[in-house]
């Protein structure tokens, strides 16, 4: 029986309290904090910073596919799983697809890739779902979402969770929606939205995959599904179906805030790290519909290897300053610009050429001297042609740097150059393992950068400039 | 076989304009200003010149050998334009005496200049562009304040002692400037203002950083064996080196971070071209690429003026004032005069001649033999350095 085979998820590091959306706007304030991504993350970066995580261990290579699902595609028009393929570094013949639309997304990925494996199509495939949803300023939806990102791998080979059974109910109501163009989330009187869509649709699918394969409330050892905006509509779904609060896993609403498409995944990927073989879990999303599976957990879950997950990543924040940080960061403002040189046009034919070295982070090993070397893109020199140490011409085999820990060399915090996030803090960085190279630096606090200190990479947009997302790596702290 | 530049070609006029945001001036202005300063000192007409190198960095200054010929109305001469980004001004006046020692022509105009203030912002354009636009966002001041940090690190100085360290090349220079009515910046500033000045890219800060502004300078060079038909006083070129590295302190974990490569090579070239054996004792004065206060102290040790990682004590003993042993930056410097790009080279060796010729007025230093120049484009892990020697 197939099932899911790794897990892994993704939180942004930076939180705000709710309480200072009331500072900036008063009316209602909902309690707990929220997760804000930072400026240069989107729903791709922490889809492909989900499915790092859920591949830790795993050679890309052997994965067949990857789904990624979300409402915030940063393209209408671009495949994001494709983006994302080259980024961790799977191959070009695997199966990409992006499942969007619907809040429920998430759990569609699942399905789609679970009968995509069962037909026997593909071996394994990666689903990576993140949301990065906004609620106009003012609005109850600014401090009830959240952003985040899960990915499940699914496959056919030892699971560590079986999907026994699934359900799933089409509904067409607009009751949460976006249209083309909306930037904000809409939506219908909001009790009406709960009780017409929520409300009634997700149990109605719970309870039909109860019926369908025999399943009591107090079967299951978990039970994961979507949190609406109203956090207090959760609960009631566990009462009227006759769960305990001890089975029902939380949301997450107090610490993380509504991750859209992402909600149901990372939820489940929290019940997963608690979870014991024989376990049963009810996964469960509601969006135009709803979709609900029986899950099996297996023995095989003792040999997860190690993991963020939502629990490592849960405790690693920092709250942002104000409320002010985040509209700047979401572009939700405008500022006076920055009196920098204009940036040029991107080129597409350059990026494309160079979609290995700056998606997929790739420098070059030499064969002759063994030096691994990286040369940005952005400098000349790419492809690397001759060797830096020896000079040896077109003797290098590929080498990756986007996996491999580096430490500070130099740093610097610079006040001048023109940033979301200012200053822009610059690290000159050494890799484990031979190599050098420059990268901004995120997710940093400026006053405890020092030179030595250890780093990772992580996957970020630079900028949206004249329709192009333009993606690449950046040095951040250890994570966690 | 190879032959060495030595006194094979000479500069006998020299012009340059006031340095500064001339908001009222056009390149073509600044370039007329300097041109005819350096042919009423040469006593030679616009049409005695044969041939030109123009050295502009930005589209601001003018393009081709037209951003040139056109202001000056020259009548149909050939004219280069040449960019080796902060060596562009250096680089224009070495083709201009090559081509002269190569006996192609008798007379040569080297010329550069550079509008950066017309850009609207403060700063220099953005440099080293490549369509994929993945540079890391810092700016100039980032680039070489990663400098500083390492040498800090590496020399075990607190940001306290390094910033005090640096400080002096700031205060040293804006003396000089202060005695020199062409410069941008002619005030003096205490060791108090540079280390608590507003921190621009940390740890460097605002007087750690050279000014931003519109300029020209300009040589007519000759033969050496003609440079007395024109004046009694011409002076000589010793050496002329272009180090253009390949960048491999940005890919390669050996490198430092506390010297430049390009420099102390373009240094070694430069002496034994010019026949120097003991720089500290046989330069009389510098001019150097002191875009940023690390960067002079780094050049101070590749140029092997200071011991490595002991340039501290130079500085706090005053080696490289007006009066000291070593001369640096004697009218100011990029600190003062700001970085017209491709002007900044042509416009030290202005002081050079001067200085050579005893014409430097309130700045002129005790009877000089042999002026060195310097450039350093780009950013220490890939620069293009210029080392330029001229001498009695």
């Amino acid at each position: 029986m197939p099932g899911i085979t790794s897990y892994g998820a993704y939180i942004p590091l930076h939180r705000v309290e709710r309480s200072e959306f009331r500072r900036a706007w008063g009316g209602f304030p909902i309690p707990g904090e929220r997760v804000i991504a930072n400026f240069d993350e989107d729903s791709i970066t922490m889809a492909v910073e989900s499915a790092i995580d859920c591949l830790r261990g795993i050679d890309p290579k052997t994965v067949d596919g990857l789904f990624f699902a979300t409402t915030t595609s940063p393209y209408k028009e671009r495949l994001g799983a494709s983006i994302m393929a080259v980024a961790l570094d799977m191959r070009r013949d695997a199966l990409t697809m992006d499942i969007s639309g619907s809040l429920r997304a998430g759990t569609t990925a699942i399905a789609t890739a679970l009968n995509t494996v069962k037909a026997g199509a593909a071996k394994s495939i990666l689903v990576a779902a993140a949301d990065c949803r906004i609620g106009a300023p003012s609005g109850d939806f600014e401090q009830a979402l959240g952003d985040g990102g899960a990915a499940l791998l699914l496959g056919g080979d030892q699971p560590i969770a079986t999907i026994e059974g699934s359900y799933s109910i089409s509904d067409d109501f607009s009751g949460v929606w976006r249209a083309d163009g909306d930037v904000f989330v809409r939506s219908w009187e909001d009790r009406m939205v709960l009780d017409e869509g929520y409300s009634a649709v997700l149990p109605e699918a719970i309870s039909g995959l109860m019926k369908d394969y025999n399943i009591k409330a107090g079967d299951f050892a978990k039970v994961v599904y979507d949190c609406p905006p109203d956090f207090r509509r959760h609960a009631r779904v566990a009462r009227s179906l006759g769960f305990d609060a001890a089975q029902v896993q939380d949301p997450m609403f107090m610490t993380v805030g509504i991750t859209g498409a992402a909600m149901a995944p990372m939820m489940l990927v929290a019940a997963l790290e608690e979870a014991k073989p024989g376990d049963k879990i009810l996964l469960a999303s509601y969006g135009n519909g709803a979709d609900a599976f029986l899950l099996e957990v297996t023995e095989e879950i003792n040999r997860v290897g190690e993991r963020r997950g939502i629990k490592k990543h849960l405790a690693s924040k920092r709250m942002i300053a104000n409320y002010e940080t985040y509209l700047r960061w979401r572009g939700l403002i405008t500022l006076e610009a920055a009196r920098r040189p204009e940036k040029s046009p991107t080129s597409i034919s350059a990026v494309w050429r160079a979609r290995k070295q700056i998606l997929g982070l790739y420098g070059a090993r030499c064969k002759s001297c063994g030096t691994p070397q990286y040369t940005s893109p952005a400098l000349g020199g790419v492809p690397i042609r001759i060797c830096v140490v020896c000079q040896a011409k077109d003797q290098f085999e590929d080498y990756r740097f986007a996996d491999k820990r580096a430490n500070i060399f130099s740093f610097t915090h610079d006040n001048l150059a023109a940033s979301p996030d200012p200053p822009v803090t610059i690290t000159v960085v050494d890799f484990e393992g031979g190599g050098r190279a420059v990268f901004d630096f995120t997710d940093r606090d400026p006053d405890k950068v020092e030179v030595g200190m250890p780093v990772e990479m992580t996957f970020r947009k630079l900028f949206f400039d004249r329709g192009i997302h333009n993606y690449y790596w950046k040095t951040r702290p250890i994570r966690c | 076989m190879a032959e060495s530049i030595k006194d094979r070609v000479a500069i006998i006029g020299m012009g340059c304009t006031n340095f500064g945001e001339l908001w009222d001036k056009s390149a073509g202005d600044l370039m007329v200003e300097a041109a005819y300063e350096a042919f009423e000192d040469a006593g030679i007409e616009p049409k005695d010149v044969q041939a030109a190198w123009v050295g502009t960095c930005h589209e601001f200054s003018g393009m081709a050998g037209l951003g040139l010929s056109v202001p000056l109305r020259l009548q149909y001469k050939p004219v280069t334009r040449v960019e080796n980004l902060c060596a562009t001004g250096s680089d224009a006046l070495r083709n201009a005496c090559y081509a002269v020692a190569a006996g192609i022509y008798d007379i040569a105009l080297a010329l550069g200049c550079e509008k950066l203030k017309d850009s609207g912002f403060s700063g220099l354009g953005g440099a080293m562009v490549g369509g994929t636009n993945v540079r890391p966002s810092m700016t100039a001041p980032g680039a070489f304040a990663m400098m500083a940090t390492k040498y800090f690190a590496r020399y075990g100085l607190s940001a306290e002692e390094g910033k005090r360290m640096l400080a002096h090349i700031p205060v040293k220079s804006h003396h000089n400037g202060s005695l020199n009515p062409k410069a941008h910046f002619q005030r003096e500033v205490t060791l108090e203002q540079v280390i608590n000045a507003p921190i621009i890219a940390w740890p460097l800060g605002l007087f750690d950083c050279c000014g931003v502004s519109d300029g020209s300078a300009a040589a007519i060079v000759v033969r050496a064996e003609d440079a007395k038909h024109f004046r009694p006083d011409p002076v000589y070129v010793k050496a002329l080196q272009i180090c253009v590295g390949p960048g491999e302190g940005i890919a390669r974990t050996e490198y430092d971070y506390t010297h430049v490569e390009e420099t102390y090579r373009a240094g070694l070239a430069a002496y034994a071209e010019a026949g120097i054996k003991n720089p500290r004792q046989e330069i009389s004065m510098a001019e150097v690429h002191d875009c940023f206060s690390i960067t002079e102290a780094v050049i101070m040790e590749d140029l092997q003026f200071s011991p490595r990682g002991r340039v501290k004590e130079d500085l706090e003993a005053g080696t490289f004032t007006l009066e000291g042993d070593l001369p640096i930056q004697p009218d100011g410097g990029l600190k003062c005069f700001g970085h017209p790009i491709g002007a900044s080279g042509l416009r030290m060796m202005y002081e050079m001649y001067k200085q050579l010729q005893g014409k430097a007025g309130p700045r002129q230093i005790k009877d000089p033999k042999i002026g060195l120049t310097h450039n350093m484009g780009g950013q220490p892990p890939a620069c293009t350095v210029s080392c330029l020697i001229v001498g009695l």
